[in-house]
């Protein structure tokens, strides 16, 4: 995509995956709300089952609108193909499932989203495969936690909520050194900040419910493919090398050179589990990422400008933003994400306990909520709600303190966010 | 599944079936800088209605070994001697881009091997373009994005292949990128080279189809059409809303094309391995 003679991002955006409808001439791509596809006859069905010919079968396996987020995702990222789901949690699920079973390990940062992170140590455990985590900016200890079971790597584009930068070059190295893949959740960057597949990344997969919908309306979510990993060369992944009796015999990677593990996750997991996405939330989705490009434009200069604000103020310890000079990833950021480091971060108040509660409930403009990537501003405090089952050390580890916020900066006009902090700042501490 | 062909380790993918050379066999010869994947759809179809698939990994392409190589009468040469390894009298060949000049001159060469051909994005002469023989030789990645733009016919591709939610444009790119370096030039050359088009084509005595995507800006169907009327009996048939690749583009436009023709040309001649 970043050839000259290839579509461009804002073109991808708004037309990949799509074209007027065959039958009436709908422009928008139609919300196609169908449980099943009638059969043309029985050995078209037959074909589609047996992946003879291409279409749609039953909502949960693929359907139109669907399909048109799916391939849409991938131009935008640069894979191969994607994969939707129910929200991002069912999309790291279906990464995770379709590659590791009982007796596997992955390596993970610590710097994960509290979901994810009681996914891989509490629920994940429970079903056999355990997670070894990592700092995101330990290179040696990605490397020295990897077990011959190793089956992922993983970590965030931005950690959340220290905003760690993830030296996607530098880790996917490792991983590939050891014949295993590299999954990214780029969640916080979306596509139009930094596509990790260009930099060695494997896997990527969105909270779609965030940046890439951007209205705060849907849950949705998508694995994108980059099909560069070599599934054959590896030898630890049987799963896609050798025959899948669950789908009369079939070897993925004999099937498709470049897209074994959409294969699998689409006709298993997907299939199995069945956290397919609603073709109601693809539609308002698709409808987010056909403004993608502008919004995030918006969302990174209004938070550079709060950030800013914030980090000039006495009774601020720490403003944790990449964008920043004063964040140690600062020129990693420049270097794989030169339009800027989304609209998340995390502030640390000069104060306690009760004055982050005081100062997130005085504001009026940020919504408090647990949710990123809304048109509105958004702010929440991670020690009691989204991270509250870690412990003190845990909290450390995160680089969480106790008055420590997170914001997600919003379109509203950054003067009346910074008004509208300068308000909290005045309740929660009153000048004496 | 894994073959010897003297030393030398070769791929071939069978359509997810037993390797079954009882059955009327298929040779399917993928194009320059690609490999068995790109018949997905077609050959997983034909290995499940009655045919013994050998979609093959030329040397040096995709899991099989090398040498390359570096002419098409070599790439002919080298499918005959695996057809005769593999005990295989005769088979229809079906050649994609470069894989169809190795199926044109197959046909000519060693006319008792083949029963049928097809020719798929074909073109005589198969000219590389300055330009794109310049990148293949020294900057790869030019190369493959100048191939991708002009391989297609758009940006979407419904329902996708193999199937809804893959980029059939990326997909092509990455396979590019498997191969390894030398390759692409090695194949482009060989093309170019290739002058024996319209003398093979005069010797076919063998039911021919020739499938042009209407939108090939690589092999557009004018560039077929001398193939077309030299080989004595040759069906030339335009794919609608298809490039170069076509069987990812209209997979089942394709597909059924090349099903019907096969079943005539059975319907027509006794097959040694029938």
């Amino acid at each position: 995509m970043a050839d000259d003679d290839y579509y461009r991002f804002d073109t991808l955006a708004v037309h990949a995956g799509a074209s007027p409808d065959a039958t009436h001439g709908s422009r928008a791509t139609p919300i196609h709300l169908t449980t099943a596809f009638v059969f043309k006859d029985s050995d078209a069905a037959a074909g589609l089952f047996n992946m003879e010919q291409s279409g749609h079968v039953y909502s949960r396996l693929s359907n139109p609108t669907v399909a048109v987020f799916e391939e849409r995702m991938a131009a935008l990222d640069a894979g191969v193909g994607a994969i939707a789901t129910a929200s991002g949690q069912a999309a790291l699920h279906l990464a995770i499932a379709t590659l590791a079973g009982s007796g596997s390990h992955i390596v993970a940062s610590t710097a994960l989203y509290g979901g994810s992170h009681n996914l891989l140590h509490y629920t994940l455990a429970r079903f056999g495969i355990q997670t070894t985590f990592v700092a995101p900016n330990d290179l040696e200890a990605w490397n020295a936690a990897i077990r011959p079971n190793t089956k992922l790597l993983f970590g965030e584009t931005l950690g959340n909520p220290g905003l760690d930068v993830l030296d996607i070059p530098q880790v996917s190295a490792i991983a590939h050194r050891h014949g295993i893949p590299l999954l990214v959740d780029s969640t916080f960057t979306t596509p139009w900040l930094i596509r990790p597949i260009e930099w060695g990344a494997d896997l990527v997969y969105h909270s779609a419910t965030k940046f890439l919908c951007g209205h705060g309306t849907v849950l949705g979510g998508v694995v994108v493919d980059g099909g560069r990993f070599d599934w054959m060369a590896s030898e630890r992944f049987p799963e896609l090398t050798q025959p899948y009796e669950g789908f009369h015999g079939m070897v993925f990677a004999e099937e498709s050179t470049v897209a074994p593990f959409l294969l699998r996750a689409r006709r298993e997991a997907l299939r199995d589990f069945g956290a397919c996405l609603s073709p109601m939330n693809a539609f308002q989705i698709l409808q987010g990422i056909e403004t993608l490009s502008l919004r995030m434009q918006r969302h990174v200069s209004n938070t550079l400008e709060v950030a800013h604000f914030l980090e000039s103020h006495a009774q601020v310890r720490k403003v944790s933003y990449p964008g920043l000079a004063s964040h140690p990833d600062h020129e990693l950021a420049k270097r794989l994400m030169p339009k800027g480091c989304g609209a998340v971060f995390s502030v640390e108040l000069a104060g306690n306990r009760d004055q982050g509660r005081a100062f997130v409930e005085a504001l009026q403009v940020f919504s408090h909520l647990a949710n990123v990537g809304d048109a509105r501003s958004l702010v929440i405090h991670p020690a009691s709600t989204t991270h509250f089952r870690m412990d003190e050390q845990a909290l450390k580890a995160a680089g969480i303190g106790e008055a420590t916020l997170r914001l997600s900066i919003g379109l509203e006009d950054p003067d009346d966010l910074i008004d509208d902090l300068k308000r909290a700042f005045r309740v929660a501490f009153p000048k004496r | 599944m894994e073959v010897k062909l003297g030393q030398q380790s070769v791929y071939i993918y069978t359509g997810s079936k037993a390797f079954r050379p009882d059955l009327p066999s298929v040779l399917m010869i993928h194009g320059a800088q690609n490999d068995h994947s790109v018949w997905i759809m077609q050959s997983r179809w034909l290995a499940h209605h009655g045919y013994n698939v050998i979609a093959v990994d030329l040397p040096a392409h995709g899991l099989s070994e090398g040498p390359l190589c570096e002419t098409v009468q070599a790439m002919a040469a080298w499918c005959s001697d695996l057809l005769d390894s593999l005990d295989i009298s005769a088979a229809a060949w079906l050649g994609h881009s470069m894989g169809s000049l190795i199926a044109l001159e197959a046909a000519a060469s060693r006319p008792d091997q083949s029963w049928a051909n097809v020719l798929l994005g074909s073109a005589f002469p198969m000219r590389v373009s300055d330009a794109l023989l310049d990148a293949a030789q020294h900057d790869e990645q030019k190369a493959f994005a100048m191939i991708t733009r002009w391989s297609h016919s758009g940006i979407t591709h419904l329902p996708g292949t193999p199937g809804p939610g893959f980029s059939i444009y990326n997909q092509a790119r990455r396979l590019m990128e498997r191969q390894k370096p030398g390759v692409l030039f090695n194949d482009f050359m060989a093309c170019n080279a290739y002058n024996r088009g319209l003398e093979c084509a005069q010797a076919i005595k063998q039911p021919t189809l020739i499938l042009s995507g209407a939108l090939d800006l690589m092999t557009p169907p004018k560039a077929a059409k001398s193939l077309a009327e030299t080989i004595i009996g040759a069906d030339m048939r335009i794919i609608e809303k298809a490039g170069h690749q076509m069987m990812a583009e209209q997979p089942d436009a394709v597909r059924v094309a090349i099903a019907r023709f096969l079943a005539g040309a059975r319907s027509r001649r006794v097959l040694p391995n029938a």
